[in-house]
């Protein structure tokens, strides 16, 4: 349901402003959202400052670095630093994206960062995401065939594998669900760009033998039917890709099957 | 969601920190549109009813429809109704999974937006 208001546990207060720097010329200035289990209190957004002159160029670079020299308590996920594991996947001023290949010239004023929107959140930074990967595991991701194995393997045209292509790169970093409206309002029964990217990955596979069942399965009117195609997905997508698209296909597969 | 919220976790903050994007401003404003129609059609069903019931009644409707403040919202729905037309006329190109690229699709959202002012001008202007 819409709740455009934030829960009472979760509204956000003012926090600690961390010293600046001594002797830097070159300051900016970061506002993160900040939220222990520990300590009881609501969220709160903290400013650290950053001599810029010594930081790298992404804002993964930054939050390590706030990691490192001045709050060893801030708390993210990361891991390739290249935007192929999916793991740093946040909100970076006013957009989804991955820190580690968003570029700190890419914003202009102090730099906002908050976990992926309208999700429970583990510690400052880091989403809940166990209902994302369900979803994810509900369109069964993997090659269903029913029949007989073939010697060496599933072949594929070079036609059709080009299919796959704007689909297979995707790395489930969950920004396109979490950016997604209709995903914030009815993500316990909607499954979001993310996961209808992936089950339309499956869908027009060649060497798939379960379309029926796969789009039996989205029949529904919240699973696939709450896309109204509102597009923050495709906008936001670190990667360039077009969930938006794959959801389209897939209603208009649904209804060449109608008709 | 089963299981998924333990330990009282807050849930991170969404409208009030996203940025506003046009195909998303324009998305909401179709739902919005759509809605304001229904009501502006009540009135107009109104003003009809009020017109078939007797003289007095109707020139009590009639002084609300063709007051300033109706003229306005008249005036507004008919920019609606021209808005949620051509919204919709952008919802049947993206049913048939067309102009779904990013580029493309902001630029229908502009063209949706330009559409609909110059179409409520060129409507009043004529009628």
């Amino acid at each position: 349901m819409v709740q455009l208001a934030l829960p009472k546990n979760s509204r956000i207060t003012t926090g600690k402003t961390w010293p600046k720097p001594e002797g830097a010329t070159n300051v900016r200035s970061f506002k993160i959202y900040r939220w222990s289990p520990d300590d009881g209190q609501n969220p709160r957004v903290d400013t650290y400052f950053i001599d810029m002159d010594k930081c790298g160029p992404m804002v993964l670079d930054a939050l390590i670095k706030i990691k490192n020299e001045i709050d060893p308590t801030l708390t993210f996920r990361r891991s390739c630093r290249e935007g192929i594991c999916g793991s740093c996947a946040m909100n970076i001023d006013g957009i989804n994206t991955l820190a580690c290949i968003y570029g700190l010239d890419e914003i202009k004023g102090d730099v906002k960062i908050y976990p992926l929107p309208h999700m429970p959140v583990v510690k400052d930074l880091i989403p809940d995401l166990t209902h994302f990967y369900a979803q994810h595991a509900s369109i069964m991701p993997w090659l269903e065939t029913k029949t007989n194995r073939p010697a060496k393997e599933w072949k594929q045209s070079i036609e059709d594998r080009k299919k796959l292509d704007g689909l297979y790169e995707c790395v489930m970093c969950a920004s396109c669900s979490t950016s997604c409206p209709s995903y914030w309002w009815n993500g316990d029964r909607y499954l979001g760009p993310a996961a209808l990217l992936h089950a339309y990955r499956w869908i027009i596979d060649s060497r798939d033998e379960a379309t029926g069942e796969r789009l039996d399965q989205l029949e529904d009117p919240f699973k696939l039917y709450r896309c109204h195609t509102i597009m923050n997905c495709t906008k936001t997508c670190p990667k360039g890709l077009n969930p938006a698209k794959s959801i389209a296909e897939i209603k208009k597969l649904m209804m060449k099957r109608a008709v | 969601m089963a299981d998924v919220n333990r330990g009282d976790r807050p849930l991170s903050p969404h409208l009030s920190i996203y940025r506003p994007q046009l195909t998303a401003i324009t998305s909401i404003l179709t739902r919005i549109t759509g809605n304001a129609l229904l009501v502006a059609a009540i009135l107009i069903v109104w003003w009809f009813l009020a017109a078939a019931t007797s003289p007095e009644y109707f020139a009590l409707a009639d002084a609300v429809i063709t007051s300033w403040f109706g003229d306005l919202v008249m005036f507004l729905s008919l920019w609606a109704l021209w808005y949620h037309t051509l919204a919709g006329i952008r919802h049947l190109i993206w049913d048939n999974a067309k102009m779904l690229d990013m580029e493309i699709a902001t630029k229908l959202g502009w063209a949706i937006i330009a559409g609909s002012i110059l179409l409520t001008l060129f409507t009043v202007v004529v009628i």
